[in-house]
């Protein structure tokens, strides 16, 4: 049966889906960590879903409802300059009531409910090829701008007074990393789910962030460990029929775990 | 009021050349409140500039508007001839401390390099200057500790990299922004060492933001006092005196030398609102 699976087609396009988002979502992640913005992965995640049910009631497709609702929400959050508590409790009520709405949407929509479903908690095996083709245009972007951005991001990100007088624009770079953020979320979406996103975008970058204090070798850490979760996970869903998500949240909290005790006993 | 007048007491000092930086007419109106107005000073090669107050007096406003991040309301800066929003880039500058987050992945070492190319876009192929780093990091005495992780390190050792940040790429102008907050006694000594160290032999001007100036009165040629509402400005002598303090407060402020030190008995402990 494994082994059957392994030759469909289906499962060679979600296998290849998976490398793609593993690498942005662990390049991002340790960006995404280092300048504290893990609430915000996971506001944009969830009114990517608001979006998504908009579309659907409209007649559209999800993912297109995804994208502009994840792009709309971290243009915004970009945009605002945020710091500290006031961006956390900003975020968490913009979150709730997006998720109202998204409520609302859903219980409009009279169509088919597993398309509310796959959006919630992911469907790898249901990536067709004209998805994958946007994965990779979406993977393409997000890392040749990582990659440009990469010392001023860094610089910014754990120094962002030094960083503003050396001439790095501080603001500028906020609404790209949200914008970075919001294909990244939207992409990783169709993967693990609305709900599971973080487990792509976070845990990697978190246990990496206990592994090394190289900045690229966490960055390099961050996607290994992304990877491993979501083709692990993807593989192992061919052979125990329970959802990709739960085996590729667990693989890449497994990592965590292991790198936090690792890190304690180091100490 | 003492006014700013040329000072010849910079190490290196030219007395030819201009001044590296022009503080010309300079008011600043934050909210509601006149921090300063009409202020005039300038600094020389070779020359510290202390500048101090109490919290809410505007004091990182002026490193702010030396380094070009904040305009004046009236009145100009210039650095070396140009305004400062573009010499900013050229000035090594240690902004206040804020604690870096204790699993960051950074390393000292990263930390120094940022000060010569974290602005720097595009890809890095190969890591420029490695010596230059390695050098700032053993002029502040930190090769014991720059490859650990920054949010690991002890107060002392983090400003001691700050400092090498701001010093690695031969600034025209330090300006540090209470460098020695938080730090014991021996490693207020050790930054006010590395920072007048470089002053002598690079003939670098200081501008040196802190709430008490005895650790840094030694290398002090020159002391800006903002109240909040106004500001003075002249040598330690000049400006340390119960007259010009208590005019520039409009209450009675004493200052006192006790064992060579300065004490600065009654003024108000937040910026002055009259």
């Amino acid at each position: 049966m494994f082994v059957e699976l392994l030759h469909q087609h289906f499962v060679h396009t979600a296998l290849l889906a998976g490398v793609v988002v593993a690498v942005v979502c662990g390049a991002i992640g340790v960006f995404v960590v280092a300048r504290g913005l893990s609430f915000a992965v996971h506001a944009i995640s969830e009114l990517g879903f608001t979006g998504a049910a908009g579309a659907l009631v409209l007649g559209l497709s999800p993912v297109v409802g995804m994208v502009g609702g994840s792009l709309a929400v971290g243009a915004g959050l970009g945009a605002a300059s945020l710091r500290g508590h006031e961006r956390d409790s900003s975020i968490g009520a913009v979150l709730a009531f997006g998720l109202g709405v998204g409520v609302l949407l859903l219980s409009l929509y009279q169509g088919y409910a597993t398309e509310a479903t796959n959006l919630l908690f992911g469907s790898i095996v249901g990536v067709d090829d004209r998805q994958l083709h946007v994965l990779v245009a979406v993977a393409v972007v997000v890392l040749t701008a990582l990659a440009l951005s990469y010392r001023p991001l860094l610089f910014s990100s754990v120094d962002p007074d030094a960083a503003e007088a050396r001439g790095v624009p501080l603001r500028a770079l906020n609404v790209t990393v949200f914008l970075l953020l919001a294909l990244t979320t939207a992409a990783a979406i169709q993967v693990v789910g609305v709900l599971l996103v973080l487990t792509l975008i976070i845990t990697p970058a978190a246990a990496a962030h206990y592994l090394t204090a190289r900045p690229a070798a966490a960055v390099g850490l961050s996607i290994l460990i992304a990877l491993i979760a979501t083709e692990g996970g993807i593989l192992l869903s061919l052979e125990e029929p329970w959802p990709t998500s739960f085996f590729i949240s667990s693989i890449s909290f497994a990592f965590y775990v292991a790198a936090r005790v690792a890190y304690a006993v180091k100490r | 009021m003492a006014v700013a007048t040329g000072s010849q007491s910079g190490v290196r000092a030219q007395p030819l050349s201009e001044p590296v930086v022009v503080g010309e007419h300079l008011t600043q109106v934050v909210g509601e409140r006149r921090l300063w107005h009409d202020l005039t000073f300038h600094l020389d090669r070779g020359e510290v500039l202390a500048v101090l107050g109490p919290n809410g007096a505007g004091k990182t406003t002026l490193a702010r508007l030396v380094l070009g991040l904040t305009k004046p309301t009236d009145g100009r800066v210039r650095v070396n001839g140009v305004g400062a929003r573009k010499a900013g880039r050229r000035i090594g500058y240690v902004p206040q401390q804020r604690a870096f987050d204790r699993d960051l992945p950074l390393r000292g070492r990263d930390l120094v390099q940022f000060g010569l190319d974290g602005h720097r876009w595009g890809v890095a192929i190969r890591r420029p200057h490695t010596q230059r780093v390695q050098a700032a990091i053993e002029a502040v005495g930190a090769e014991g500790f720059a490859d650990r992780p920054v949010g690991r390190l002890s107060g002392g050792e983090q400003q001691r990299l700050r400092v090498a940040q701001a010093l690695v790429r031969e600034p025209e102008l330090i300006v540090a922004d209470e460098p020695l907050l938080s730090l014991d006694l021996a490693h207020q000594q050790n930054v006010v060492d590395l920072i007048d160290a470089q002053r002598r032999s690079h003939g670098t001007p200081v501008i040196f933001i802190t709430h008490d100036i005895n650790p840094v009165l030694p290398i002090t040629d020159r002391v800006l006092y903002l109240s909040g509402d106004g500001a003075a400005i002249g040598t330690v002598d000049d400006v340390m005196t119960t007259e010009t303090l208590s005019q520039l407060y409009r209450a009675n402020v004493d200052v006192l030398r006790v064992r060579g030190r300065l004490v600065v008995v009654g003024a108000p402990e937040n910026g002055g609102h009259h």
